[in-house]
């Protein structure tokens, strides 16, 4: 690990009933790469995960493929993520599924209780048929206005179901709702595993492995789905919605102005973490103290990490949106 | 030859309008045979003449048609409430009238918890019943709690169950001894730690544990589905639900274990809370439940929660909302789940009640119940609202269309309808809230109650309260909802039946019926209404078994 103290970083994933958020990790769950995911659910009556990734199930806990594990948080999600940290090996990622009425702030504001757990970012689901009606019912509307308010990312899912025009029609007003999100359109089971996992320490897409471009990105080419417009652009068959990008960081960079400019409402940037040595650049092999800066949406901070090796910056974003120049700082 | 008892009494209410009043029952193998005079009853053959009760009043055992196991186990704890309260061994607690006098109650628990060895050093103190509204401004704080112990957990639930204030102790083993806390459950005092008062469950979550308030605190155990019992007898109950169960298969076979004693004075009517499954799920957990159903316990009906609390501004209000501008309360269950879980229940047959408090929270379940009757036709279904605090009369006439009953929290609008008259919905509001004569005057079926623990298990009380609908301070709010003494004893017995399905077999005393029975030394049609909430109960009979309080 290049961080410490040891954090357990969680993403919290929201959206009303029947805005995909059990397409999307079941979703994640196949695309884990190695990493042991935690699916926390706010109620088992919500949730399915595929059959096939169940491999057993014992106290409450389902034990799925590939060391990663399901179970139910009732009302103690602090017991709960407190014992997950306390597991042997402890999960890598932790997504708390909530129910289709709970607000994620909320639940944020609990999950800070428990220590060593880093809030990543939250990401909320929304139905692209049938956002509209559900953000103006009479009872629900403004908990799921509040959803949409609460989210770094706005997942507009089921885009298939809407015509073109009312997808171009969609995604400002879902802006305007949400204004400190990043609203991207895309089906929850193409949407790239990073932008919600993060970034695993070995591997393609790997924030070691700067210095390559996202045109030699093949792991994000085989989720970009062809069909999908992003916001702000015409949808065309031919448009791929996301893009990632890497790079060296020069010693002394400011992370904090990195930091921001990555996290500007117009940065295009979705999610994006840079690590830096202080000082010159370390040894490839040695731990140096240093920092970590993430970003989620709208949202970022800077928290001490050990470094080894050159800085590095590595961010996802919407495919067109983000100007890879703006970044790079000295 | 079947061994029949006939009981002698002073007087009979039967809540039979065919025979109101009477002086004898009889009872043969835990049903009553007939009730009359002694000439009335004689033809049933040779019988025994109790005349235990020829000096008191009897009355069809009493129904608590929304109450809790957890009353039971809590009085485990130290009693640190406003109100005097009788435990289940029938000590009665004073009400503690100060801070330093539940400070020196917690004390003196704290004390003899600890053995001149020293064992129990590191055991939490905790009490229960707390409600520091009546003392003034000031918020308890933790170092009030240091004083009970500077090593020791300390931990005090609220009456409402949606505070908890601990002491640094606490504090500290729950890791929130810390500056830096951003949470609207935990304020922060001068210093940047948290005072001690924890609002709301995940901020009380986080402590609870440590202060040995976890799971007993949730659901009964052996002794306190046995102390529950205790304090149903006490109040002159045969019959008491628990409102809100989990029923997994060990606390179901508790459940099995200590009502089926030969000796366990109540019919527990235990719901099976919708929470952790799906409706179509809990639905088929309902009907494999009710096939395990015994004479004592009676299983086989579902409770779902839409909102949360007035007091807490969790509940959900229709426009304008809460007086004091506060947002708008939470849902709890999301529509679509409640009209699936209506739609399933009434085509399988399996009764559901709603915990609905905000106006807005009822409007939402008359409208998924006529989706859900439109989908599953049901003549007789009886789903039943709780608590529905704040209903008004547009509502009770869809509920009446609905076939829908409600039982209203009469005790709340007692002790805390000062409070919703000044803060949560303001005056014109408050004198709505638990509309027992609106419900009556629209033709829906009645039942009212305690929610036990939150304020003590007396149906009687509860019967006065509606009857007064006097606030803590004295005020008369909503006189215009305030029904008869008659009505209330209704509510209290037949009503609550009603809306278990169960007015068949409990709820009056007439052949055919339990030999379940109130005793009492003062007859409650006769006395003051004033003194309702005083009328001295000397015990219980339950299935012709007799039980002192």
């Amino acid at each position: 690990m290049d961080e410490l103290p040891r954090t357990l970083p969680t993403v919290v994933i929201g959206g009303y009933l029947g805005a995909g958020k059990t397409t999307l990790i079941n979703h994640l769950l196949r695309h884990a790469g190695g990493r042991r995911i935690a699916v926390l659910v706010n109620d088992f009556g919500e949730v399915n995960i595929d059959a096939d990734l169940i491999e057993g199930a014992e106290a409450g806990v389902l034990s799925l493929a590939g060391g990663c594990l399901c179970c139910s948080f009732g009302d103690d999600l602090i017991g709960t993520l407190s014992g997950l940290r306390r597991r042997n090996p402890a999960p890598d990622v932790v997504l708390i599924e909530l129910s289709g009425v709970a607000l994620p702030a909320a639940v944020q504001r609990s999950m800070r209780l428990a220590p060593g757990i880093d809030v990543a970012g939250t990401l909320v689901l929304a139905d692209a048929a049938d956002i509209r009606r559900q953000a103006g019912d009479r009872y629900v509307g403004d908990t799921v206005r509040q959803q949409l308010r609460e989210a770094d990312w706005v997942l507009v899912n089921k885009t298939d179901l809407l015509a073109a025009p009312a997808l171009q029609d969609l995604l400002p007003w879902l802006a305007a709702l949400a204004p400190g999100a990043r609203v991207m359109a895309c089906a929850a089971h193409a949407l790239p595993a990073e932008l919600v996992l993060g970034w695993r320490t070995a591997g393609p897409g790997d924030v070691d492995r700067a210095d390559h471009t996202d045109d030699d990105d093949d792991e994000l080419a085989q989720f970009v789905s062809p069909a999908l417009g992003s916001f702000g652009r015409p949808v065309s068959p031919a448009d791929q919605v996301f893009a990632s990008h890497s790079q060296r960081l020069p010693a002394g960079t400011d992370l904090a102005a990195l930091g921001a400019a990555l996290a500007a409402p117009d940065s295009g940037v979705l999610r994006a973490k840079a690590l830096l040595a202080d000082g010159p650049a370390g040894a490839a092999d040695i731990d140096a103290a240093g920092w970590l800066l993430q970003v989620a949406g709208g949202r970022w901070q800077v928290s001490p990490a050990v470094v080894r090796g050159a800085g590095r910056l590595v961010l996802i974003g919407l495919r067109g949106q983000f100007d890879a120049r703006r970044f790079v700082l000295h | 030859m079947t061994d029949t008892t006939v009981f002698q009494a002073r007087k009979i209410l039967t809540m039979n309008p065919a025979r109101p009043s009477a002086t004898h029952v009889a009872v043969r193998e835990g049903r009553i045979l007939g009730v009359g005079s002694a000439a009335d009853l004689a033809g049933w053959g040779p019988h025994r003449l109790d005349t235990s009760f020829a000096d008191q009043v009897l009355m069809p055992g009493l129904v608590e048609g929304h109450s809790h196991l957890m009353a039971g186990t809590l009085w485990r704890y130290t009693y640190g409430g406003y109100f005097d309260a009788t435990d289940p061994a029938g000590r009665v607690w004073p009400g503690l009238k100060t801070l330093d006098a539940v400070v020196a109650a917690l004390s003196a628990a704290a004390a003899a918890t600890v053995g001149v060895s020293g064992a129990n050093a590191d055991a939490p103190v905790v009490g229960w019943g707390f409600d520091p509204i009546y003392f003034g401004e000031r918020r308890c704080h933790r170092a009030d709690l240091d004083r009970v112990s500077t090593t020791r957990p300390v931990g005090v639930m609220h009456a409402s169950g949606h505070i908890l204030n601990v002491n640094t102790a606490a504090l500290n083993l729950a890791g929130l001894l810390r500056s830096g806390i951003d949470h609207p459950g935990i304020p922060l005092g001068d210093d940047g730690l948290p005072t001690g008062e924890l609002k709301g469950p995940e901020a009380m979550m986080a402590a609870l544990d440590h202060v040995g308030l976890n799971r007993s605190f949730l659901s009964g155990d052996a002794q306190g589905i046995a102390d529950f019992a205790r304090l149903c007898v006490r109040a002159g109950v045969t019959t008491a639900t628990d409102m809100a169960a989990t029923l997994g298969e060990a606390e179901l076979q508790t459940l099995e274990r200590i009502t089926g004693a030969p000796d366990y004075p109540v019919r527990i009517v235990s719901l099976l809370r919708l929470i952790g499954m799906k409706p179509a799920d809990a639905v088929d957990r309902a009907r494999a439940l009710a096939a395990r159903s015994t004479e004592q316990l009676r299983l086989g009906r579902i409770k779902v929660v839409a909102d949360g609390s007035i007091q807490g501004f969790s509940a959900r209000l229709r426009w304008p909302g809460y007086y004091n501008g506060r947002p708008n309360g939470l849902w709890y269950t999301a529509p679509e789940a409640m009209r699936e879980a209506f739609t399933l229940g009434l085509k399988h047959g399996v009764q559901i009640h709603t915990h609905t408090n905000g106006d807005e929270a009822t409007e939402l379940v008359l409208d998924c119940m006529a989706q859900a009757l439109a989908a599953s036709h049901c003549a007789d279904h009886r789903y039943t609202l709780q608590h529905c605090q704040l209903a008004d009369d547009a509502q009770y006439r869809r509920m009446k269309a609905l076939g829908l009953c409600v039982n209203l929290f009469a005790n709340h609008h007692h002790y805390w309808g000062d409070q919703h008259f000044a803060v949560t919905v303001g005056p014109e509001r408050a004198e709505r809230m638990n509309a027992c004569r609106s419900a009556l005057a629209a033709g829906v079926p009645l039942a009212i109650h305690s929610d036990a623990p939150i304020t003590p298990m007396a149906p009687l009380f509860t019967a006065w309260c509606a009857v007064h609908r006097l606030t803590a301070s004295g005020r008369v709010l909503g006189a215009h909802q305030r029904i008869t003494v008659a009505e209330a004893l209704q509510a209290i017995t037949l009503g609550a039946a009603y809306t278990l399905k169960l007015d068949g077999e409990i709820g009056s005393i007439e052949c055919g019926k339990r030999a379940d029975f109130c005793v009492l030394a003062d007859d409650p049609t006769a006395v003051p209404p004033e003194a309702l909430k005083d009328v001295r109960i000397w015990g219980t009979v339950q299935g012709g078994r007799i039980f002192a309080a």
